[in-house]
């Protein structure tokens, strides 16, 4: 066995590079070897809900996996626990004391009705486990441990109304779902009515399993209303909208709605019974920024069969992120420190745009978008940049109450 | 003027959506006295096959129409075979396994569609009386309605299959004697049931929002409607249906949404108390 000179050299060359990439590897074991952040998500993935919560848990996996590709946090990996709490407001009990005193995660994103979040919220006080609610809602959450990034009213009904009553007329006609989000939604739609000069002809509620909306369409017509708005919720609701196209009044008054997109409608129903209807919401899965549209690449492309990827998911994106940017501004997991570093004024700039919280409600300032159905898909007509929770600046300010868990019912 | 022409057309929609939604539970729990609380999800089947035919291309008509009854008919069949006929006479046990059917079709479907909504758009369209609309598929539901009840009347009044049923359902030992057999005529009244409500589920497909939990809304209703009328299928269900379904849409109209129901259920409760046997224990006596 004759050794080449010029084999040698490769050898030793092959030799010496893998014994420098082993400290490397040796390295990066250590990484994930070293106990992980652990972040804990309490979402529906089944259930009646579960169509609204499955694109959540996506967005605060990519957002969790983009993160960890960049190196994770403190030098440290992200690690997420999960728990499908199958649209049951006891199991979001259940999970949330497990997420708490045995899992012992730093942070939790998770919630999706107003019902589930105040069902778990007071858990999250008392164990002092940093809490994320990524859900528009109908506002007034005051609490220092916890942070709101999706859309209130004032973001959102306060843009709807007016344009929708600037496009049709001034008297309206509410219909809305007969719970706390419906009721409060309706009391919102009237202040904005009312404050733009415009009238509400009737406030009409609907129970959950209502689906014969024969006598209210007749209703409507006998009041003769320039505009429907509209707060439905659920499946069985979806029936108004082919019940009111079958009766022939699509044509003849405009719906705005509050809720008409959040899970899927444009999609289900026909062109001819969702054209023309106007929502408005922190984030349209059609937004053409560079940014939206990478990100909705990226989750399609994980999850070829993703429900739409509406405002839920890109706030619970956002909020993952500015979480991490508190830790990393922080320098540590440190429940107090980190929210004293999210309270800085901290942005980040996420599908839906310029994110920024603020410090006195714990709110997020964002940009809201007005939308309207066109041939199945929404487009987007409007973009009111760095909308402010106003509504619930009204009642709270954790800067002078720092000690407050309330959730306000605001005065209308 | 015209808006009591609307109304009244409301509360024949309101009448005869009830009608269809009942005549099958009618037919299985009224004739046969299987509580079958899995009606809701019959519905659904009759609604999920009717929008996943539809939307692979199938005329809706036909998809409404044959598709739905004769798919929720062949569900009802297998059931039957598997399920129900180990439980004939035994009241309280139907009600669990029903119970227990009705949530396993309801985990099956949103296994394979998932809980997103489905649909498909309501055929025909809308015409307008003075300065008011409605829509065609009100007086088709009508029109549906009474086709039911005529074909229901025509099998069990004059065909030998109805009089069959109608003698075993009223004593089985001694229609066994007579040379009958009561398994097989109880296997088909409970498909007959089934596709009735197939059917029903076909028909309001186009009009409401179709989800895997859809049924949830129906099968208290329908129970009530069920019982309310009392043993005659035709008779009792009808007048029920036109009791609640009138006092339903007329109260919602001129109170709310919410009050409408209430109003349904306390006039339920009154008319159970005032008539345990049902509308037809007291005034239809004998009749279908």
């Amino acid at each position: 066995m004759t050794f080449s000179r010029r084999r040698f050299l490769q050898r030793s060359a092959i030799a010496t590079s893998t014994l420098i990439a082993i400290p490397a590897v040796f390295r990066s074991g250590a990484l994930a070897a070293e106990n992980p952040i652990t972040v804990g998500s309490l979402h529906d993935q089944s259930g009646p809900i579960g169509t609204s919560g499955t694109p959540m848990v996506y967005a605060l996996q990519l957002a969790v996996d983009e993160i960890n590709a960049a190196g994770g946090l403190l030098g440290r990996p992200l690690k997420v626990i999960h728990y499908d709490t199958q649209s049951n407001i006891q199991l979001y009990s259940q999970y949330a004391q497990q997420l708490a005193v045995k899992d012992k995660v730093d942070v939790v994103h998770g919630g999706i009705t107003s019902a589930s979040r105040e069902a778990i919220r007071p858990t999250f006080d008392r164990f002092k486990v940093l809490y994320f609610y990524n859900t528009l809602y109908e506002g007034g959450v005051c609490d220092r441990n916890t942070f709101c990034t999706g859309t209130t009213p004032a973001q959102t009904v306060e843009k709807l109304v007016p344009s929708a009553m600037k496009k049709s007329g001034k008297k309206a006609y509410i219909i809305a779902a007969d719970y706390n989000y419906g009721q409060i939604t309706a009391k919102w739609m009237t202040k904005y009515c009312k404050d733009n000069g415009g009238e509400i002809l009737s406030t009409d509620f609907f129970p959950l399993d209502v689906t014969n909306f024969g006598s209210t369409i007749s209703k409507i017509q006998a009041a003769k209303p320039d505009l429907i708005l509209s707060a439905l919720v659920g499946g069985n609701h979806t029936a108004f909208y082919r019940q009111w196209t079958a009766a022939g009044m699509k044509s003849k008054i405009p719906i705005a709605s509050t809720t008409f997109g959040l899970v899927n409608e444009p999609s289900t129903l026909d062109a001819a019974e969702s054209d023309g209807v106007i929502g408005a919401y922190g984030y349209f899965e059609e937004l053409t920024t560079p940014a939206s549209k990478s990100f909705v690449e990226k989750i399609k492309k994980a999850h070829p069969d993703s429900p739409y990827i509406s405002e839920l998911a890109s706030c619970t994106y956002e909020g993952v992120m500015l979480w991490a940017e508190g830790v990393k501004k922080a320098g540590s997991i440190d429940r107090m420190k980190v929210i004293e570093a999210l309270e800085s004024g901290l942005v980040f700039d996420g599908p839906s745009g310029k994110v920024s919280l603020d410090k006195p409600t714990h709110h997020t300032v964002r940009n809201a978008f007005l939308a309207e159905v066109k041939d199945r898909k929404w487009s987007v007509l409007e973009t009111y940049t760095d909308a402010k929770p106003a509504d619930t600046a009204s009642v709270c300010d954790l800067v002078k109450n720092p000690t407050d868990t309330k959730q306000y019912i605001i005065n209308l | 003027m015209a808006i009591y022409v609307i109304l009244a057309l409301d509360v024949l929609n309101g009448i005869s959506s009830l009608f269809l939604l009942c005549l099958g539970l009618a037919i299985i729990f009224g004739m046969m006295k299987i509580i079958n609380l899995a009606h809701g999800e019959f519905i659904m089947l009759g609604a999920y096959a009717t929008v996943i035919s539809a939307n692979a291309g199938v005329n809706i008509w036909i998809a409404m129409l044959i598709i739905a009854p004769l798919f929720v008919g062949i569900v009802g069949l297998v059931i039957e075979r598997c399920l129900i006929r180990f439980l004939y006479g035994r009241l309280v046990d139907s009600m669990l396994a029903t119970w227990g059917l009705s949530l396993l079709i309801i985990g099956i479907i949103t296994t394979i569609y998932g809980n997103t909504q489905q649909g498909v758009p309501t055929p025909l369209g809308g015409f307008s009386i003075g300065s008011y609309q409605s829509s065609y598929y009100t007086l088709f539901l009508a029109l549906m309605a009474a086709v039911m009840m005529a074909i229901i009347y025509g099998v069990m009044r004059y065909t030998r299959f109805g009089l069959v049923a109608r003698a075993t359902m009223q004593n089985p030992a001694m229609a066994a004697t007579l040379g009958v057999n009561p398994a097989r005529v109880y296997m088909s009244t409970f498909a007959l049931g089934a596709a009735v409500t197939g059917l029903a589920g076909g028909l309001l497909a186009p009009v409401s929002g179709i989800t895997p939990v859809m049924g949830g809304a129906y099968v208290a209703k329908a129970f009530m409607t069920v019982v309310g009328g009392g043993a005659a299928i035709l008779s009792g269900t009808l007048s029920a249906a036109s009791l609640f379904g009138s006092v339903n849409q007329i109260g919602a109209y001129f109170t709310t949404p919410v009050y409408g129901e209430v109003i349904v259920f306390t006039t339920a409760i009154v008319l159970i108390r005032l008539l345990p046997q049902g509308i037809s224990g007291r005034f239809f006596k004998g009749n279908l």
